[in-house]
């Protein structure tokens, strides 16, 4: 926490313009935080501990003019509009799984038009909300197109790192490992047999305004991604870490702590990608061995055997490599 | 009144395009839709329409995006065929479930597999059931009509449901015709502003569009979209007399050509429509009394008023250049035997389909079916209900 309570004085001070109208600049204290109305209030139907409506609730908390979310099939949807009730205060599309990207860039031209046209007079910001599946997997080809279109939307990816609403199946943001109901930790193969891509840098090699991936833990950090994502000129992308206690096996009450200890690892780098410009926003003070991330999770219960240690093994090895990746572009192309 | 040009049918729906001048258009290539794309994409680069022109990277993504402009309260279009179609059959169903009024023409083409290019109607039939009005038509002049009748017909407050323009792939995507086409102003005029009930952008009043509905629910979304549906003929007729005054050209819910008192007739959608007057001509000519029934609309069904004009005739052959694989024939005869079973007199029945895949189908194909006709009027049985025209057997 001493991170946080340090980041709560740096106030940012820029006051930026867009299109004429001057926006106030985003809250940076729980204080003033609080006091920003909820745009997706309680009363849905989550689990309790879910990761994906504090990591919606954060990044709204950005949000200063009217918008448009769209959301992909997934847990996030189904729990947040049960007809005839919504959880959301602002004007909401969902349409299908794989599309929620093309959906909001629909939603984006037709308020281009509409607005030249001068029928649209507020001015709006467009964001699609999908989990790992409907992003990582089925929605890929949806999300890409749309951000090599150069819609000025945000998409954010809540990455509970599997299909969570349909009971646990891997995607491929599935860890080496894990325990899933269609990667399971069986006697002859334990969990799923093949590492997670890297979805942020497939997005960063979209050469879009700017990329970045988050956690709800490091809360002041993705409130900030959230703002500078807003405020693009273009595309924009969040890679947010979501804690699913059903799917990790973890108590619903230690989310923030294990999504912590993902950052702390380098399991999960903070770092954002701003016209090309690579940067670690959080560097941790003693980089802690990816074990301690994995061992308060239940999915990775079965690879603290002697046989599995290689497993884990695997794993601190590709964290490793990742995080050098990381260090070497920033450095390059700060 | 308009002026007389040479256009191709897939000219001639780009420039319906043009003139309704949507405010998103989102579409991607196929053939033989392709030019649609093409002619529509130079009119967005020459500065000739409003539009916004989203060029996404499938058809999916196609109907999505114009499903989030249509919610957003834009006038969207978009244009496919064939495997574009197919791709697009998940949000087929979400558009007509959302009461979107998105107008979409159709240039038929067959369905892989194998692949295949060239005209049949398998790609709109295997979407009949999706919720969306489908007009058919015979030549490049009724895919221009029916593309702007479209526009009001699918944005009646009675109706709000999207629709399907469909016509010939090659046969009248790429014929040179000569047509009649009405001035921008006209068309602006007839087609009116769009006023959307709901938006997206509308901060005063946010909606939501797509939520969960469950067993408690989902059955009263879809009752009320099937209770839009028994609306929309009655649409149809209105807009098309309206059209009538500004074009001079008459549209009903189907044509009927030398039908009143034909005793064997002939029922086909599209362009086979044309050469099937040929051949009804011709045998009239020899004292035979044929006629023929074209479809127009046939999402809804106006069954009664097509089991009106057909269940006092001897015999009817139902030509579909699609098969439904059910064993029972092709989807347009299904349709017109049940509207024909309640009548008191009905008519024998036959089933032939045709031209799969682009296969040719002549002046003697068709003179082959009245043929038949003839031959089992006068056996006063049908012995070969379901039939292939035109394949090697
Ligand atoms: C085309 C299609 N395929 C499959 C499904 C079934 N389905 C619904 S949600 C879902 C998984 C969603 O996983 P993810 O995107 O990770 O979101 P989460 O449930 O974890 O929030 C699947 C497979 C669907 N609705 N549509």
């Amino acid at each position: 926490m001493a991170e946080q309570s340090a980041a709560l004085d740096t106030r940012h001070e820029r006051q930026y313009s867009t299109r004429g109208v001057v926006l106030m600049p985003v809250p940076t204290t729980l204080k003033e935080l609080s006091k920003k109305p909820e745009i997706l209030t309680g009363g849905h139907r989550l689990c309790a501990g879910c990761g994906a409506p504090i990591a919606v609730r954060q990044i709204l908390k950005a949000l200063e003019t009217p918008v448009v979310i769209g959301n992909a099939t997934g847990c996030l949807e189904v729990a947040t509009s049960i007809y005839p009730y919504t959880a959301w205060r602002c004007s909401w599309i969902h349409t299908a799984f794989e599309n929620a990207a093309a959906t909001i860039s629909g939603v984006e031209a037709a308020y281009r038009s509409l607005r030249r046209q001068g029928k649209v007079k507020s001015e709006f910001r467009f964001i699609a909300f999908g989990g790992d599946g409907g992003t990582y997997d089925i929605g890929l080809q949806s999300l890409s197109g749309a951000m090599e279109r150069g819609h000025r939307m945000v998409y954010v990816c809540y990455n509970n790192e599997a299909y969570m609403n349909t009971g646990i199946q891997r995607s491929s943001a599935t860890p080496l490992g894990a325990d899933t109901t269609t990667s399971p930790a069986g006697s002859a193969i334990p969990g799923k047999p093949v590492p997670r891509k890297d979805l942020t840098a497939i997005m960063a090699a979209h050469n879009i305004p700017y990329v970045a991936q988050a956690s709800p833990s490091n809360w002041l950090d993705l409130i900030k991604k959230a703002d500078k994502a807003l405020n693009a000129d273009g595309p924009a992308f969040l890679n947010v870490l979501a804690i699913c206690p059903r799917g990790w096996r973890t108590e619903s009450n230690e989310g923030v702590e294990i999504m912590r200890l993902a950052v702390d690892t380098c399991y999960w780098p903070l770092y954002e990608v701003d016209n090309g410009v690579w940067r670690i926003t959080y560097k941790p003070k003693d980089k802690k061995p990816v074990e301690e991330w994995l061992k308060r999770q239940g999915r990775f219960k079965h690879l603290f055997t002697a046989e599995n240690k290689h497993i884990i093994e695997e794993l601190q090895a590709e964290v490793d490599r990742n995080w050098q990746r990381l260090l070497e572009l920033s450095e390059k192309t700060s | 009144m308009g002026k007389r040009v040479a256009l191709t049918g897939n000219e001639a729906a780009a420039l319906a395009m043009k003139q309704i001048n949507p405010d998103v258009v989102a579409a991607y290539p196929i053939t033989p839709q392709t030019d649609i794309v093409q002619y529509f994409s130079s009119f967005v680069h020459d500065g000739k329409v409003k539009t916004e022109f989203v060029t996404v990277e499938s058809e999916h993504s196609a109907m999505s995006a114009t499903i989030g402009a249509s919610a957003a309260g834009a006038r969207a279009m978009t244009a496919t065929s064939s495997q574009g179609l197919a791709l697009m059959w998940e949000m087929l169903y979400i558009a007509s479930s959302y009461r979107l009024p998105i107008v979409m023409p159709v240039v038929n083409r067959a369905l892989s597999g194998p692949i295949n290019i060239h005209c049949d109607h398998s790609d709109t039939m295997g979407a009949r059931d999706s919720g969306w009005i489908q007009l058919y038509s015979e030549s490049a002049q009724e895919a221009y009509d029916n593309l702007i009748q479209a526009v009001r017909i699918a944005e009646h407050p009675d109706v709000r449901l999207p629709v399907m323009v469909c016509f010939d792939g090659f046969i009248t995507s790429h014929g040179l015709e000569n047509l009649e086409i009405l001035e921008d102003s006209e068309v602006s005029e007839f087609i009116g502003e769009f006023e959307p009930e709901y938006s997206l952008l509308d901060p005063e009043h946010p909606v939501t569009f797509g939520p969960l509905a469950l067993q408690n629910y989902y059955f009263e979304f879809k009752r009320q979209q099937a209770d839009a549906m028994t609306k929309v003929a009655a649409v149809v007729r209105r807009v098309g007399m309206e059209f009538e005054k500004v074009s001079g050209r008459h549209y009903e819910l189907f044509e009927e050509y030398r039908l009143g008192d034909a005793e064997m007739a002939m029922v086909v959608a599209n362009s086979t429509a044309g050469t099937a007057k040929e051949v009804v001509d011709e045998l009239r000519a020899q004292g035979k009394k044929v006629g023929l029934l074209k479809i127009r609309m046939f999402r809804p069904f106006p069954k009664e008023e097509i089991a009106a004009a057909l269940s006092s005739k001897q015999i009817v052959a139902v030509l579909d250049r699609a098969d439904t694989y059910s064993t029972m024939g092709g989807p347009i005869y299904n349709e017109v035997r049940s509207a024909l079973y309640d009548e008191k007199l009905r008519p024998l029945t036959m089933s032939y389909i045709y031209g799969l895949g682009g296969r040719d189908v002549g002046l003697d194909d068709i003179r082959k079916v009245f043929s038949d006709m003839e031959a089992s009027r006068t056996a006063g049985k049908v012995s070969e209900p379901i039939n292939y025209l035109g394949v090697h057997e």
